[in-house]
């Protein structure tokens, strides 16, 4: 896609969220379209692992929870500013995930996923059990919030911009580093690693940075959720939420920057919607996905523009 | 050394299992490369049917057992006719997240059948008193489950070697399009895998419910070790699958002896990436796996 | 052309998704009804505690519309489901107050859950009444947090007098790796010393565990007096029938967790000779006339057992208690919820469910020592012990 269509529709998707976020005063709406800022974060970071390098992770909600973690542990046990602990849980998660990446990644397909599932269990367990620093099954209270000068972020509105600020610019870094040459490196990658490989690409290595990077993400993303929520507990970093994260990309599109937002939105608006169906709420969820995989396999994004594409064959057709 | 009899023991137990759920992933994965993550779920519905049958209505033990099994089976043909044969360009992915959506619809399914309460369900034997090992205690459902396990294992070797039509099934696994040249009915050995895969989790159900009672949401932890004791001994190998559960179960048994039970989980996943680093495809797994 | 319209269809299609819910239905104003919002583990894995709740509370909602309501005005509840995730409970709670435009909340079911609503709550000054144990709940007191069901400290200092009575000194503890377990062991352990009693064995087991041989193993070999389980259907049913199958005759000391005729059910023949601390209700039939809950309970079992078809449990009083507390606080408020929480502070002798109430500015739970008591099972029922 060209750049200049790309700065459009970043600026016009900038104006959106300025919109939204001025017009929504209902605190509880606010507070859904932040936390879908947070899940499109998480959705986008391993969307560039999955949808561009092929590499799938069934653990990522390990690093979600790194970064929540880390931040929460620093401004309760250390009292941390948050402001300090934000590098650090930053710098912290790309090591870490560079670190893991590097070996884990020689695995390829379902044992790759089996692999990273048991580092999020692992990470999960870690969470659970560490109960000096972590409050252990219970939950780590008493998180304080992100302050800049006078204004407190909150889930509200403030929380809101924050979010969709942060989302806004991974958008755009995420759109040039996939217009960039490792950009092109990785889709080759994900096309095809031999002949990545015989073309002069250091796979080994571009797989982990490219793990790390989306390491980060998921970090960031925690560490926003716990200063906005003020409370974590390991049940939210648990196998179930790494499901939900690649769920998310695949619903949305993979290989999709804008699939990743829609995935994000659809499948955390969907349990919202689904209450009044109460006990049936479980079964329409399972079918929805099972719809929308089964007749869309490629994602809503895919599906979406090729149904506007048919539309517009048909109109063609007609007019001529 | 009683003690450490007493937690090989129950290892050996829950691995058995396990393995169980394992061989039904890879029955599947052989013929369509595969992993279901509703497998789990047939598990949890072994269970409860067994329940609704042998408890409920007092049908007689023997043929709860097969009536659940069956009807679990053709669910499983039912899944792969209406939710997996329907996409036009199957690739894994999606029809991964087919399966996890199918596995949140029988579980929400299950939920309105049978409640949120779990159930008790009799052994297949009346007797509740253990035996005695060298010190240490089994219950005779125990060996009712390393029994049947061991059964249909050996069972399964057979009917791959010597009947046709299991013949055909392997010769699906080994290279699906040269078996369909060959003239074998592929698309009907997928089904047959399905159906297969399916009875196998709802046996495991059946055989594990009396010790570990059996509600709507048992399905998710169980269908995960299963999957993890599948991958440890190599996917795609039977003999894999009973080698991956019973060191996946003994592992857990004896992390929990010796260190504690809350970090049983991290032990058992340590030592998988640790052979996946060392032999990164299982222990008795074919050197490559497909790539998605 | 094609390739500049994808981002944009994108765009639209997720400020649709945005949008469809902005617009969504809104609460009407000035509505007659007193709202009080209800969020309970509905499903999940502590399903067993929501779903009795929000059918008591429906039922206690029920019966205060029968009576002509508060003030001549109705009550309507509007109840969510948190599926115990602590995220999920905080979205649920602000969409009742900025939403729905709640008086007062009832739940959540669990500790985790409550802790994660409770900044939330204090900080727009709405009631909350939680159905949870943990006592980190009332200790320190928020002003706007109360809670109904028994703390776990009661539980704990229940059993341990009943040990004490009987000459137990050396006890294995046994306890799920969840909230509840953790804080069950954490009144173990501090409330040991007080009663003379020394834990020698610690062990743990994860929810979803399917045997608990190896710690029993481990408890065993350190010769307690008593073992004592703490945690939630079915693993508790799962360690008395472990129990069994060593050989342990040991007595086996359950939490309150368990009280409920499901457990019996579960554990089957090993259910025989366990004790527990309960709330009245399991033993309500057994309670002498002069109790005073004994009326209350007999009522509650019996319009539970006409309207749900059985299933009657403990549980479910946490609610219908905070419910009858509710509707005695609100009255004469007008809904004002400053006066709805000093009202609440106020209420004494309130007979529920749980217990006999008495709330005070440094007591937000209201329960003494006497809202339990000690059962044996025997012959697959409850037998109330001195």
């Amino acid at each position: 896609m060209s750049s200049r269509a790309r700065l459009y529709s970043t600026g016009i998707f900038a104006l959106g969220i300025v919109a939204v976020g001025l017009g929504v005063s209902n605190p509880y709406e606010q507070q859904l379209l932040t936390i879908i800022g947070i899940h499109t974060l998480l959705a986008l970071g391993l969307n560039m692992l999955m949808g561009y390098a092929g590499q799938i992770s069934l653990g990522h909600a390990a690093f979600f929870g790194l970064g929540a973690y880390g931040t929460g542990i620093f401004t309760t046990h250390f009292q941390w500013s948050p402001w300090a602990s934000l590098p650090v849980v930053l710098v912290t998660s790309c090591l870490v995930g560079y670190a893991i990446g590097r070996p884990i990644l020689r695995l390829s397909g379902y044992y790759l996923a089996m692999g990273t599932l048991g580092l999020g269990i692992i990470a999960h367990v870690i969470f659970r059990e560490w109960d000096t620093f972590t409050g252990g099954a219970s939950g780590l209270v008493g998180i304080p919030p992100l302050v800049v000068g006078r204004l407190v972020l909150g889930l509200g509105r403030t929380g809101f911009f924050a979010v969709w600020a942060t989302v806004v610019l991974f958008f755009v870094l995420c759109g040039r580093l996939v217009d960039s040459r490792i950009g092109r490196a990785l889709r080759a990658l994900g096309d095809s690693p031999g002949a990545a490989a015989a073309s002069g690409i250091h796979t080994a290595h571009l797989k982990a940075v490219i793990f790390s990077f989306s390491a980060v993400m998921a970090a960031l993303a925690g560490y926003l959720y716990a200063h906005l929520l003020g409370f974590i507990s390991p049940s939210s970093f648990d196998f179930l939420m790494s499901i939900r994260m690649v769920t998310m990309v695949v619903i949305g599109g993979m290989a999709s920057i804008w699939g990743s937002l829609l995935g994000a939105s659809v499948i955390t608006l969907l349990p919202e919607w689904l209450h009044v169906f109460s006990d049936y709420e479980m079964m329409a969820y399972g079918l929805i996905l099972m719809v929308v995989m089964i007749f869309l396999p490629q994602g809503l994004t895919r599906g979406v523009l090729d149904a506007f594409q048919r539309a517009r064959t048909l109109r063609g057709a007609a007019s001529s | 050394m009683s003690e450490f009899l007493q937690f090989l023991l129950t290892g050996i137990t829950t691995g058995a299992i396990y393995g169980l759920i394992a061989l039904g992933f890879n029955v599947l994965y052989n013929a369509t490369d595969l992993i279901n993550f509703a497998q789990g779920e047939f598990v949890m519905l072994g269970g409860l049917g067994f329940y609704t049958l042998g408890v409920v209505l007092g049908w007689p033990l023997g043929l709860s057992f097969a009536a659940a099994v069956a009807a679990v089976s053709l669910l499983g043909l039912l899944l792969e006719r209406v939710a997996l044969r329907p996409v036009k360009k199957p690739e894994p992915l999606p029809l991964i997240i087919i399966t996890v959506g199918a596995s949140i619809f029988l579980r929400g399914v299950a939920m309105r059948l049978w409640g949120k309460d779990p159930y008790s369900v009799p052994g297949l034997t009346a007797s509740a008193e253990p035996v005695k090992v060298f010190g240490a205690a089994v219950m005779p459902q125990s060996l009712w489950i390393v029994g049947i396990v061991v059964a249909f294992m050996v069972g399964l070797h057979l009917f791959g070697k010597r009947t046709l039509t299991g013949k055909a099934m392997e010769a699906c696994a080994i290279h699906r399009n040269a078996a369909w040249i060959l003239g074998i009915p592929s698309d009907r050995m997928v089904l047959l895998a399905f159906a297969f895969s399916a009875g196998l989790g709802a046996v495991g159900g059946v055989i594990i419910a009396p010790i570990t009672m059996c509600s709507y949401d048992m399905g998710t932890m169980l269908g995960l070790k299963g999957f993890c004791a599948a991958m440890l001994g190599g996917l795609g190998s039977h003999w894999g699958a009973a080698v991956g559960g019973v060191l996946l179960g003994v592992l857990e048994s004896l992390a929990v002896g010796y260190f504690s039970s809350g970090i049983k989980d991290a032990v058992a996943f340590l030592v998988l990436l640790g052979i996946l680093f060392v032999r990164p495809a299982g222990l008795l797994g074919a050197s490559a796996v497909k790539r998605f | 052309m094609e390739r500049k319209a994808r981002p944009w269809m994108c765009w639209m299609a997720a400020a649709a998704v945005a949008l469809g819910f902005v617009a969504g239905p809104k609460a009407g104003f000035g509505a007659e009804p007193y709202k009080v919002g209800g969020i309970f583990s509905i499903t999940g894995s502590s399903s067993f505690l929501g779903d009795p709740e929000k059918k008591s509370l429906e039922m206690a909602v029920d019966e205060i519309n029968a009576q002509g309501g508060i003030d001549g005005r109705p009550v309507e509840a509007v109840i969510y489901d948190t599926e115990g995730d602590p995220t999920k409970a905080v979205l649920a709670v602000n969409k009742l107050i900025s939403k729905d435009n709640v008086l007062a909340i009832i739940g959540p079911s669990l500790t985790p859950t409550t802790l994660a609503v409770m900044p939330v709550v204090e900080r727009v000054q709405v009631p909350l009444i939680s159905c949870a144990a943990g006592i980190q709940i009332v200790e320190p007191v928020k002003p706007y947090v109360f809670k109904t069901a028994q703390s776990d400290v009661l539980a704990v200092a229940t059993i341990y007098k009943h040990m004490q009575k009987h000459g137990i000194k050396k006890i294995g503890i046994l306890t799920v790796t969840n909230a509840f377990g953790v804080s069950g062991r954490d009144q173990l352990v501090k409330q040991a010393p007080d009663y003379g009693i020394r834990i020698v064995k610690e062990e743990a087991y994860g929810a979803n565990d399917t045997d608990m041989t190896a710690q029993l193993t481990k408890i065993k070999g350190e010769n307690p007096d008593a073992v004592v389980c703490w945690g939630t259907n079915p693993g508790p049913a799962v360690v008395a029938k472990n129990m069994r199958q060593l050989g342990l005759t040991l007595p086996l000391y359950q939490s309150h967790g368990v009280a409920s005729p499901k457990f019996i059910e579960l554990a089957g023949e090993a259910a025989e000779g366990i004790r527990l601390p309960t709330g009245k209700i399991l033993v309500a039939d057994l309670l002498p006339d002069t109790d005073p809950q004994k009326a209350v309970l007999k009522k509650y079992i019996a319009d539970y057992t006409q309207r749900y078809g059985g299933g009657v449990s403990g549980f479910g009083g946490y609610a219908y208690d905070a419910m009858h507390m509710l509707a005695k606080a609100l009255k004469g408020t007008g809904g004002d919820k400053a006066k709805i929480r000093d009202n609440l502070e106020k209420i004494s002798n309130h007979v529920g469910i749980s217990g006999v109430f008495t709330m005070t500015p440094q007591d937000h739970n209201g329960l003494g020592p006497e809202a339990f008591v000690m059962v044996e099972i025997r012959n697959g029922t409850w037998k109330l012990l001195d």
